[in-house]
């Protein structure tokens, strides 16, 4: 009978083992996990963190681990809590052991922001061993990372250049360029590259914009309410149709390839400059693999986009800026055919800053770095660019 | 019966309306207006002999330091997209950096290069920092900057964004911290909780980019919240958002209205003036100057004189009364700071090439009585603590004391 129970007493214990073995930090970041849209869970989350901070530096790495999978207002509770403790610690001179945080931080399976923050504590720790590592993140997952390898294969170029090494320049700006997923970098390297050492850079292809589409307009959009109105191409997508676009007039798609090096698909080009109207553009995209992705757009006009026929995203607002990956939206591609449709609406206004009746979109991963399609057809060669001038009355004036 | 008993309630309703603290705890101040009558003296020059300290600030912003006792308080955003948001708290006796905080954006962080994230000033009831950046994220520490909560407005409300970016600041009034997160697409208005940051309420406002922020009336010893907009002015009770008045017709998006006790001066058709009506009545107007044009600076009213800044870079005085211009003088412009002034009457104004100004305004006509370059870009609006003055520019937190 004996024997009997012992192992039953164990089993019982069991499911309590993970209790018995919870760290202190492991029950408020469950509760810090869990804050929600219109402030659901401030109240408790506030409790979490001040428990947190009344933790020791033993705390930092399993904070920082815990960010991954949280949501982005989780992360920043974990953030202040992880730089509150880490001041607290320098500032009274408590020890803070490094190699877990170094440990941290070069283990690329970790939430890419954290890695930067984990990356950060480790400079103001050893910084001279924290910038030893920065040649490495050349192809980091973590954008934050990689930006300060960029940075430094971007310096080594330059001073090449300036030094009259050629070759050198060359390799290291190409290096640059590889790794670069920003836009104020890759325009930098790109410059040197193409003014210095007359290269030709695919900026399209680097980025992922999509070139090539078809377009169909104008529909209407008189007083903005195109915007809300579902014209044809929203209902059924058959690039040999023809519709009745604005004031009754028939309107069908046509092929359209953007040579630009930011991929801006200009309605104008084509159909403008007009106003109070509203286009489509639609393209596919075959994706070798099914995976996670983004389609990022810039757009200053009202917009909206459908992926594989589901609409992502609208907004309406009209001429207030417009810059490369303005808008993130996140999607899964299908292997194979994946279907891309834009709406882009015009508004009244006629300032010189209101004439623009474009977009830009590409696709790449949560890090910016290009997906491109199986069937990617090359970038269109540059032409002469064609000014014209708004024409509220609709028709084109050369 | 009822007038005693408005007059016996008044004090404690002032005391609800506002902390007892006499700090500068929001953008412009008391009211939301840019005067504070109760700094009798304040640092008259702005002098190298003046400046008390500056200290390094980690990105840009133009918001205004506030002041909490003897802290303040800035914001700023920093990195390539603006993505990092700080709020710093320093020393108010010597600048020494007291704590920092960092959170990542969660909403979209894209601006006019001109401005930037941390455009907002934040807001503060004596006891905890609310700060609101164009990225929609709205961030409350306490002093000492324990996290107590954080929205993301964005993430609750998608579509609410400027790619110009915001700037409107978010005021205290009472118990609610109220905020106006309006633009083209996904525009509002709210009133959010102090302790938890939950809505308390939340209004649709006009579809339409505005860069205004609120102001507070005083009527019968209750504080009205006003908000300015392409559509006029709505009044509103802060704890509810119940609407108490409105005011039709066009109001600037740019440079926002004063309040002064029961009166709004508001940049609209030039500039229009209303004074609050009885209970359930509209307000009515007591004047209007077509030709009083205020630029981006917000207008200012001082006892009897109200002042206006052109985009021309020139201040007019006029009676508060009836418009009447008294004198006009050149500043150093442009401006997009607005002018504050203490008890003494005394303007403070930062032009954008960053040359602070003082308009002494105590003679016939007004004249600079001090001014210094900085020699830095300011964008912002200075903020007054008793004898002190603190601007924020692009690079630095500067501190004026008087000697």
């Amino acid at each position: 009978m004996k024997s009997l129970l012992l192992p039953l007493s164990l089993s019982l214990l069991l499911p309590l083992s993970p209790l018995l073995r919870a760290e202190p930090w492991t029950a408020p970041l469950d509760q810090l996990r869990k804050v929600g849209p219109e402030g659901a869970g401030n109240a408790e989350a506030a409790a979490a963190w001040t428990a947190l901070t009344a933790l020791g530096p033993e705390m930092l790495v399993p904070v920082l681990t815990a960010m991954e999978g949280a949501s982005p207002l989780a992360r920043n509770w974990m953030r202040t809590a992880v730089e509150t403790v880490f001041d607290r610690a320098i500032a009274a001179k408590t020890d803070v052991p490094g190699g877990p945080i170094k440990a941290f931080l070069v283990d690329r399976k970790h939430e890419p922001n954290a890695r930067r923050l984990a990356f950060e504590l480790y400079s103001k720790l050893s910084p001279e061993e924290a910038a030893a590592l920065v040649p490495g993140f050349a192809d980091d997952p973590s954008p934050a990372l990689r930006r300060d390898a960029v940075a430094k294969l971007l310096a080594e170029g330059k001073a090449q250049l300036e030094a009259g090494d050629q070759a050198k320049s060359l390799a290291t700006l190409n290096a640059a360029l590889d790794a670069a997923r920003e836009v104020d970098q890759i325009d930098a390297v790109t410059k040197l590259l193409r003014e210095k050492l007359a290269q030709k850079v695919d900026l399209p292809k680097h980025f992922g914009f999509l070139s090539h589409w078809h377009l169909i307009a104008p529909f209407d959009n008189t007083g903005r309410a195109g915007f809300d109105r579902v014209f044809s191409p929203e209902t059924e997508v058959k690039l040999d149709a023809e519709y009745p676009g604005k004031e009754d007039k028939p309107v069908k798609w046509q092929a359209y390839a953007t040579p630009d090096d930011y991929g801006k698909v200009d309605f104008n080009q084509p159909f403008g400059p007009i106003k109070e109207v509203t286009g489509y553009a639609y393209t596919e995209f075959n994706a070798a693999e099914a995976r996670d992705a983004q389609i990022r757009l810039g757009c200053k006009n009202a917009w909206k986009v459908w992926f594989n026929g589901e609409l992502l995203f609208g907004r309406d607002e009209y001429h207030r800026g417009q810059r490369i990956d303005q808008y993130s939206l996140p999607v899964k591609l299908k292997q194979g055919k994946n279907t891309i449709l834009v709406k882009a609406c015009q508004n009244e206004q006629t300032q010189d800053w209101t004439a623009q009746w474009e977009f830009q979109l590409r696709v790449c991963d949560a890090t910016g770095t290009a997906i491109l399609a199986t069937d990617r057809q090359p970038t269109p060669e540059k032409a002469a660019p064609v000014r014209r001038r708004p024409n509220r009355e609709g028709g084109a004036k050369e | 019966m009822r007038s005693s008993f408005l007059h016996s309630i008044t004090p404690l309703l002032l005391l609800f309306a506002f902390p007892a603290k006499a700090d500068w705890l929001n953008f412009r101040g008391p009211n939301g207006s840019g005067h504070a009558p109760d700094i009798t003296t304040t640092v008259g020059e702005l002098s190298d002999q003046t400046l008390a300290w500056k200290v390094a600030l980690p990105g840009r912003g133009l918001g205004s330091p506030i002041v909490v006792g003897e802290k303040v308080f800035v914001t700023a955003a920093s990195g390539p997209e603006q993505q990092q948001l700080h709020i710093l708290c320093f020393s108010a006796k010597d600048g020494a950096p007291l704590w920092e905080r960092r959170f990542w954006a969660t909403g979209r962080t894209m601006s006019h290069n001109k401005t930037n994230v941390a455009a907002p000033t934040p807001a503060s009831d004596g006891e905890r920092i609310y700060a609101l950046y164009s990225s929609n994220d709205l961030i409350c520490v306490d002093l000492n900057g324990n996290l107590v909560w954080m929205r993301g407005l964005t993430l609750d409300y998608p579509n609410a964004s400027n790619s110009l970016g915001m700037a409107s600041s978010p005021l205290v009034v009472g118990d609610t911290l109220v905020a106006q997160i309006e633009n083209d697409s996904e525009s509002f208005a709210a009133g959010f909780d102090l302790l938890t940051g939950v809505n308390k309420w939340k209004l649709d406002r006009p579809k339409s980019a505005n860069w205004t922020s609120p102001t507070v009336l005083q009527k019968d010893g209750e504080a009205i919240v006003a908000l300015q907009s392409s559509d006029g002015i709505l009044g509103l009770l802060p704890s509810t958002g119940s609407s108490v008045f409105t005011v039709p017709g066009a109001a600037s998006t740019i440079p926002s209205s004063a309040a002064s006790g029961d009166e709004l001066f508001i940049p609209s058709n030039g500039l229009t003036v209303v004074k609050l009506g009885a209970t359930g009545e509209e307000p009515k107007k007591v004047w209007n100057q077509s030709n009083q044009r205020p630029g981006t600076a917000s207008v200012l009213v001082t006892g009897e004189k109200l002042y206006l800044i052109n985009n021309a870079g020139v201040l007019t005085c006029a009676k508060r009364a009836s418009g009447e211009v008294l004198w006009e003088v050149r500043l150093k412009g442009p401006f997009s700071g607005s002018p504050v002034a203490g008890g003494d009457g005394k303007l403070y104004i930062f032009s954008e090439q960053g040359v602070g100004q003082v308009v002494d305004p105590s003679g016939e006509k007004g004249v600079i009585s001090s001014e210094i370059e900085l020699g830095e870009t300011i964008l912002s609006t200075a903020s007054l603590d008793g004898e002190t003055l603190y601007i924020r520019s692009d690079g630095h937190l500067w501190k004026f004391a008087k000697k």
